[in-house]
């Protein structure tokens, strides 16, 4: 069981949100190669460390947030981001 | 062999034949109380080797035995950070099949089962392979049309394979309920007859010990802390354009001018190593057994809705498997989640298995590919091979992929059956789509 900390519902159950991925900078499509978009799309650090990654809280807020979480250990670290109302800094 | 010069890498060891596995030998040890001799020998790591494989599960040690027999290719180090089969090779639920939805993938899990089927002569060890039939239930229009999708795109290949009715699936499986009354009624079912299960530590010892007596060295607890690049387009050396030259372990600098990554859940890390990216996520799947019971279930039965498959072993345990976990991550410890929602799922389909116990349940790491299909053969970094992305379909690729991977090794072209699965489709856009076929839980 994973609770995820939402900045707008608190933790919620990891099952009520939607994980996205690791978060990755969007190339500008008008002038990006095509090896820059399809790394866009595809390529992935994939690190058993310390992530940014995206989620959508589909079943709470429907917004999306970023969190930094321990892809070996599963432990979450709130980053200082704006919207974060946990009131807790990493 | 072209292209490398591996020295007169055919180097056959003068040594005696080892002992055949039989009934005979059984009989005779058993009655002097003979030791068995060890399965593969305990020898020190060299400084150098023609081909360093990092991964010591079906997918490492089938690429080293068929370097051995079919290339002649033996000195070859198959490195691994734990014991040979520590992964996923010892954490999949054993079934085999090659019911895949496109013509590349079809042909290739065929060429798989036909290497599994012949598998307990070629390795002189039982793998207990067990052809049942593998049925994947339709519990909605959209997924029977898949299932008839399938089962054509099969029959043109060759394979046995067509979507049966309620009825016929009731037949063949007593057990599962199949009336229209049902949460999730079955519409219809994918049968294919040659699925079917195989004892999976079996394989990864057959292959382990047939490699060693062809001269292969295997190290276990052994991890691959680097790898070495030189001339990369990264700040480091490392990356595209660089050439490997070896590996660093835990017990020293190995080198080696080719590597070759077969570690599944770790690919990603190990690829990093090199300066390799890989379009892999990382995402545990869990299982789980219960108590043996008289057998009864004669076939493996997958559901793809209800995110769950169960075969029953020839001891008679169930074994259970489900979908990846939703989000990436490198846990493999099992949760509570997973086997609340397995036991409702395989409840709806077999009721009557409502006071059966768990033994216990377990995760494994899968390297999931965008278009769940492998990533195979070459990459920019020269010698760096991957034989990754493996998913949930790996087990029943391993010996495929490891005769594919040697002749890639020995030839340094890509052999055409996995032409399709090279890194590079990634950037040219010709993805091998098999999520409808590969998981479950879509």
């Amino acid at each position: 069981m994973l609770l995820v900390p939402c900045p707008n519902c608190g933790p919620r159950n990891a099952s009520d949100l939607r994980h996205v991925g690791e978060s990755v900078t969007r190339p500008d499509p008008n002038s990006a190669s095509q090896e820059e978009w399809r790394s866009y799309l595809y390529l992935r650090d994939n690190l058993a460390d310390w992530t940014v990654e995206t989620w959508f809280c589909t079943r709470g807020c429907r917004r999306y947030f970023k969190v930094e979480r321990n892809t070996a250990t599963n432990e979450f670290r709130e980053p200082p981001m704006p919207g974060n109302k946990l009131g807790r800094r990493a | 062999m072209g292209w490398l010069d591996l020295g007169g890498a055919v180097r056959r060891r003068g040594q005696t034949r080892p002992p055949r596995y039989s009934a005979a030998a059984l009989l005779s040890k058993g009655i002097r109380n003979a030791p068995w001799p060890r399965v593969w020998r305990d020898v020190p790591l060299k400084k150098q080797y023609d081909v360093v494989i990092i991964g010591g599960g079906v997918h490492g040690l089938a690429t080293a035995y068929y370097l051995a027999t079919n290339h002649g290719i033996t000195d070859v180090a198959v490195l691994d950070k734990a014991y040979l089969g520590s992964g996923g090779s010892g954490r999949n639920t054993a079934i085999v099949r090659s019911n895949y939805l496109t013509p590349e993938g079809v042909t290739f899990y065929d060429r798989s089962l036909e290497l599994y089927n012949g598998m307990t002569e070629d390795l002189n060890i039982n793998v207990m392979f067990s052809e049942r039939g593998h049925l994947t239930l339709a519990h909605s229009d959209s997924a029977l049309r898949t299932m008839r999708w399938r089962a054509e795109v099969n029959k043109l290949q060759g394979i046995d394979s067509s979507v049966i009715d309620p009825d016929e699936i009731k037949r063949l499986v007593p057990s599962l309920d199949v009336s229209p009354d049902a949460h999730h009624p079955i519409l219809g079912a994918l049968h294919h007859p040659p699925g079917g299960i195989v004892r999976h530590d079996a394989v990864v010892w057959g292959y382990a010990r047939g490699a060693d007596h062809r001269g292969v060295e295997l190290h276990q607890k052994t991890e691959v802390l680097d790898i070495l690049v030189e001339g990369g387009s990264g700040p480091d050396g490392k990356g595209p354009g660089g050439r490997v030259t070896g590996v660093r372990t835990d017990r020293g600098d190995v080198s080696a001018p080719i590597v070759v990554n077969c570690t599944a859940g770790w690919a990603s890390l190990i690829a990093g190593m090199a300066g390799v990216r890989l379009p892999i996520t990382t995402q545990p799947l869990q299982a789980a057994v219960t108590e043996p019971v008289k057998v009864f279930l004669p076939a493996v039965v997958v559901s793809g809705s209800l995110h769950v498959y169960v075969s029953q072993t020839d001891r008679g345990e169930l074994v259970f498997g489900a979908a990846v976990d939703p989000f990436t991550n490198y846990d493999i410890r099992g949760s509570l989640d997973f086997a609340e929602g397995l036991a409702g799922h395989i409840l709806e389909l077999m009721p009557g298995l409502s006071k059966m116990r768990l033994l216990r349940q377990w995760g494994g790491l899968c390297d999931m590919t965008p278009d769940y299909s492998p990533v195979m053969g070459f990459t920019p970094v020269e010698g760096f091979l991957c034989d990754v992305g493996w998913g949930t379909y790996g087990f029943k690729a391993g010996p495929v992929s490891g005769e594919q991977m040697a002749e890639c090794i020995a030839t340094g072209t890509t052999p055409k059956l996995i032409e399709a699965f090279t890194l590079d489709r990634f950037m040219t856009g010709n993805l091998v789509g098999e999520k409808g076929a590969a998981a479950v839980g879509h």
